[in-house]
C-alpha cells in the first residue's frame, strides 16, 4: 500500500484505464482521465500527489498543461510519458519541471519506481 | 589509337579512376586535358615558330651577303688594279712620243736605252718599236728580229690609226707567242704620223691575278670581248683558247651572276670590263663551298627548334596533367561532399519517418503491454482459474514480444534523435577500455582475445564521451558477433596527421560480402535476420559524422572485417 495518490492523463482510454487498474491492484490510489482539459477541474476538487501525463493529446500540449498545473499546484510531481520520445521534448519537459520523461510502452515496475522517487523528492 | 589517346592513357588515366568515375567523366577530363595542351601549345609554340622563321631569313640574308661580298670586292679591286697597270704604261709611251723627237726614236741605241729604263721603272715591257705611217717598223729594240716588219695589214694597226692609242688583246703575231701590245700614235708636222709600239709580257697580268690567293675551288682569269682566254684558267682552258662561258653583258660596274650553271654545276660569277682595254676580268666561286657554313647554321637552327619544341611540349603536358589532376581531385572532393550531404539528408528523412512510425506504434504497443500486464495481474489473484499457468505463459510471451518491439521502436527513436553534443577532452584508449569493460564477461566466456595498441603520438581529442561510447560499443559488439569462440579482435589507435586520429577495429571473423559493404551504414540494413534491427551501424555512422569524423569498412569474406573510425582532434560540430 503506497501512501501517495496518482492521476493518469492520456487520451488512449484503453491504456489509461488498464494502467490505472493495475496500479490500484498494487495498492496505489489511482484515478484516470482521458480528457486533458478536465484535469484542472479535477484538481480543484481533489489534490493528487503525482500526475502521469501524456505529452501528445488531441488539441492539447502536455507540457503546456503541466506548466499550468505546476503554477496552480506546485507540490504535484508530474511524470511525462510519450510515444515519440524525442530528446528536445524530453529536455523541454524536464526544464519545465517534470520529474521524469518516459517513452511508451512503460514497464509498470519502472513507473512505480519513478513515482516512489518522485515522492521521495517531494517529501524531502 | 591516336597520339592524344595514347598520351592520355599513359599519363593521366589509371584503371582505378576509370572504375570509380563514369565513362563520361573520363571523357570530360580527357577533353579538358587535350584542350589545355592544344591551347598552351599554340600560345607557346607560335611565337617560337615566328621567331625561328625570322631568324632563318635574317641568317640567310646575312649568309648571302657573306657569300657575295668577298668575290664582288675582289673583282672590283682587280678591275682598278688592271686598269691602272695598263693606263700607267700607256701614259709612259705617250710621254715618250711627246718628249723625244722622231730622230731620237729612230736611233736604235737610244731606243734600246729607253726600253731598259721603261723595264726598270714599270716592268713588263718586252720590246719597243717605232712604226711609220705605212706600217714599217723603222726602229726596234728587243729580243726578237722584227726590224723592217710591216704591220699595215694587222688589225691592231688599223684600230690604232683610228683611235690614236691602243691596248690590244692577246695574239701570236710574228714571234708566234701570245702577247699583247700597247701602242700610241703621234702626228708629225707633215700630216703624217708614226707609232710607238711596246709589247707587254703576258705574265704581268697573270701575276696580278695569281696574287689573289684564291681558294682551291675558285678561279679568276681575263677574257677578251670575243670570249677568248687572255690569261690561263685553273679549270676552264689556257691562253688563246675559247672560254666555255657566255660572254657577260657589257657593264661599267662590277656585276654578279648568281645561280649560274656549267655542266650542271652551280657557280657564282663576278665580272668587270677593264676600261680602255679589250679585257674582261672574271672571278668564279663555288657556292657549295660557301654554302657549307649556311647549311651548318641551318642545321643548328633546326636542332634548336626541335629541342625547344620537345622541352615546351614536355612542360605543357606536365602542367596540363597537373592542373587536370587537381581539377579532378577537387571534383572528387566536391562529389564526395555532395554524396555525404545527400546521405545526411536521406538519414534525416528516414529519421523523421522512423520517429513518426515509432510514435504511432508505441501507443498500441503500450495498450497491448498494459492489457497483458492486467491479465497477468488478474490471473495471479485467482488461484483456481483453469489453465492459469498456460495463460500466464502466453501472457509472458506477448509481453516479451512487446518488449522486443519496444526495443526496435526505441532504437528507431534513437536513430532519429538530434544529438546534443557535449564536448570534453577524451582519452580514446581509456574510453575503449571502458567500453570493453561492458563486454569483459562475454570475452572471457567465449575466450575472445582483445588487444589494444596505441601509438605514442596519439593525442587526447575534443569530443563527446557518451556518443563515442555508443559508437565503439556498437562496432565492437558487431565484431564479437562476427568472430567465433576463441577469435581475435585487435584495436589500434594512431595519429593520422596533426588534426586527425584513427581507431581501427580488426576482427578475424566471417567477413562481409562485397555486395553488402556499400549498404551496411544504411538504416534497416541487417544480415542478422532473426534479431538485428539494422539500425546499429546507421546510428553509428550518424554519430561519427556529427562528431566531424568518418567511418569506413573493409572486409574479406572468411578473413575478417576492419572498421576504421577517423576523428578530428579538435571538433567543429556539423549541422
Amino acid at each position: 500500500m503506497k501512501s501517495y495518490s496518482v492521476l493518469l492523463v492520456d487520451d488512449e482510454a484503453e491504456l489509461v484505464y488498464t494502467l490505472a487498474e493495475r496500479l490500484v491492484f498494487r495498492g496505489i490510489d489511482t484515478a484516470a482521465v482521458t480528457d486533458g482539459n478536465a484535469v484542472l477541474n479535477i484538481l480543484d476538487q481533489r489534490e493528487y500527489d503525482i500526475i502521469v501525463l501524456d505529452v501528445i493529446m488531441p488539441g492539447l500540449n502536455g507540457i503546456e498543461l503541466m506548466k499550468t498545473i505546476k503554477q496552480n499546484h506546485p507540490k504535484i510531481q508530474v511524470i511525462l510519458q510519450s510515444g515519440r520520445g524525442t530528446q528536445e521534448e524530453s529536455i523541454e519537459g524536464l526544464r519545465e519541471g517534470a520529474f521524469d520523461y518516459l517513452v511508451k510502452p512503460v514497464d509498470i515496475d519502472m513507473l512505480i519506481k519513478k513515482m516512489d522517487q518522485a515522492m521521495e523528492l517531494s517529501n524531502r | 589509337m591516336n597520339i592524344w589517346q595514347w598520351l592520355w592513357k599513359k599519363i593521366i588515366l589509371d584503371g582505378e579512376l576509370e572504375s570509380l568515375e563514369g565513362g563520361d567523366q573520363v571523357v570530360r577530363y580527357h577533353r579538358l586535358w587535350r584542350r589545355s595542351v592544344l591551347m598552351l601549345s599554340t600560345f607557346c609554340l607560335l611565337p617560337l615558330f615566328i621567331m625561328t622563321a625570322a631568324n632563318y631569313y635574317q641568317y640567310r640574308q646575312a649568309m648571302h651577303q657573306q657569300m657575295i661580298q668577298p668575290i664582288y670586292r675582289q673583282t672590283s679591286n682587280m678591275k682598278r688594279s688592271l686598269a691602272f697597270l695598263l693606263e700607267e704604261r700607256r701614259f709612259a709611251l705617250n710621254f715618250l712620243v711627246r718628249e723625244r723627237s722622231f730622230q731620237e726614236l729612230t736611233d736604235q741605241k737610244k731606243l734600246g736605252e729607253t726600253l731598259k729604263h721603261l723595264t726598270q721603272t714599270f716592268g713588263g715591257f718586252v720590246d719597243l718599236g717605232l712604226i711609220d705611217s705605212k706600217g714599217h717598223q723603222i726602229s726596234y729594240a728587243g729580243p726578237y728580229d722584227l726590224m723592217g716588219k710591216n704591220y699595215a695589214e694587222q688589225d691592231w694597226f688599223h684600230e690604232l690609226v683610228l683611235r690614236g692609242a691602243l691596248v690590244s688583246d692577246m695574239f701570236k703575231g710574228y714571234r708566234n707567242f701570245p702577247h699583247f701590245v700597247i701602242a700610241v700614235k703621234c702626228d708629225d708636222h707633215s700630216e703624217s704620223f708614226f707609232v710607238l709600239r711596246a709589247t707587254v709580257d703576258m705574265d704581268i697580268l697573270h701575276q696580278r691575278i695569281r696574287a689573289l690567293s684564291l681558294p682551291p675551288s675558285s678561279d679568276a682569269f681575263l677574257i677578251n670581248r670575243d670570249g677568248v682566254f687572255q690569261t690561263p684558267s685553273r679549270f676552264y682552258g689556257n691562253v688563246m683558247e675559247q672560254c666555255p662561258f657566255e660572254i657577260p653583258p657589257l657593264s661599267e660596274s662590277t656585276e654578279i651572276i648568281e645561280d649560274a650553271f656549267l655542266d650542271d654545276h652551280p657557280y657564282i660569277l663576278a665580272y668587270s670590263y677593264i676600261q680602255q682595254s679589250p679585257f674582261i676580268f672574271i672571278a668564279i666561286s663555288d657556292p657549295s663551298e660557301l654554302q657549307k657554313n649556311w647549311f651548318a647554321l641551318r642545321r643548328e637552327l633546326l636542332v634548336f627548334l626541335i629541342i625547344s619544341i620537345i622541352i615546351i611540349l614536355t612542360l605543357i603536358i606536365a602542367t596540363s596533367t597537373y592542373l587536370v589532376s587537381r581539377i579532378r581531385d577537387a571534383d572528387q572532393k566536391r562529389n564526395h561532399l555532395f554524396h555525404e550531404m545527400e546521405y545526411t539528408n536521406k538519414m534525416a528523412s528516414i529519421g523523421r519517418l522512423a520517429s513518426g512510425v515509432a510514435h504511432e506504434i508505441n501507443n498500441p504497443l503500450a495498450i497491448i503491454y498494459e492489457k497483458t500486464g492486467l491479465l497477468k495481474d488478474l490471473l495471479s489473484m485467482d488461484n483456481d482459474f483453469p489453465h492459469k499457468d498456460r495463460i500466464i505463459r502466453f501472457a509472458d510471451s506477448i509481453t516479451s514480444s512487446v518488449e522486443r518491439c519496444r526495443t526496435i521502436t526505441h532504437r528507431m527513436l534513437g536513430f532519429a534523435k538530434h544529438m546534443d553534443i557535449q564536448m570534453e577532452s577524451v582519452d580514446l584508449t581509456l574510453l575503449i577500455q571502458e567500453v570493453l569493460g561492458f563486454l569483459e564477461k562475454e570475452a572471457h566466456y567465449r575466450k575472445v582475445t582483445i588487444s589494444i595498441k596505441t601509438s605514442d603520438d596519439c593525442p587526447m581529442i575534443q569530443s563527446d564521451r557518451g556518443q563515442l561510447q555508443q559508437v565503439f560499443l556498437n562496432i565492437i559488439n558487431n565484431a564479437f558477433a562476427a568472430v567465433v569462440d576463441g577469435g581475435r579482435i585487435d584495436i589500434e589507435l594512431k595519429s593520422v596527421d596533426q588534426s586527425n586520429v584513427s581507431i581501427t577495429i580488426i576482427d578475424n571473423g566471417s567477413g562481409i560480402p562485397k555486395e553488402y559493404l556499400t549498404h551496411i551504414f544504411e538504416p534497416f540494413f541487417t544480415t542478422k535476420k532473426n534479431y538485428g534491427t539494422g539500425l546499429g551501424l546507421s546510428i553509428t555512422y550518424g554519430i561519427v559524422a556529427k562528431l566531424g569524423g568518418r567511418i569506413t569498412v573493409d572486409s574479406i569474406v572468411g578473413e575478417g572485417t576492419t572498421f576504421t573510425v577517423t576523428l578530428p582532434v579538435m571538433k567543429t560540430i556539423i549541422g
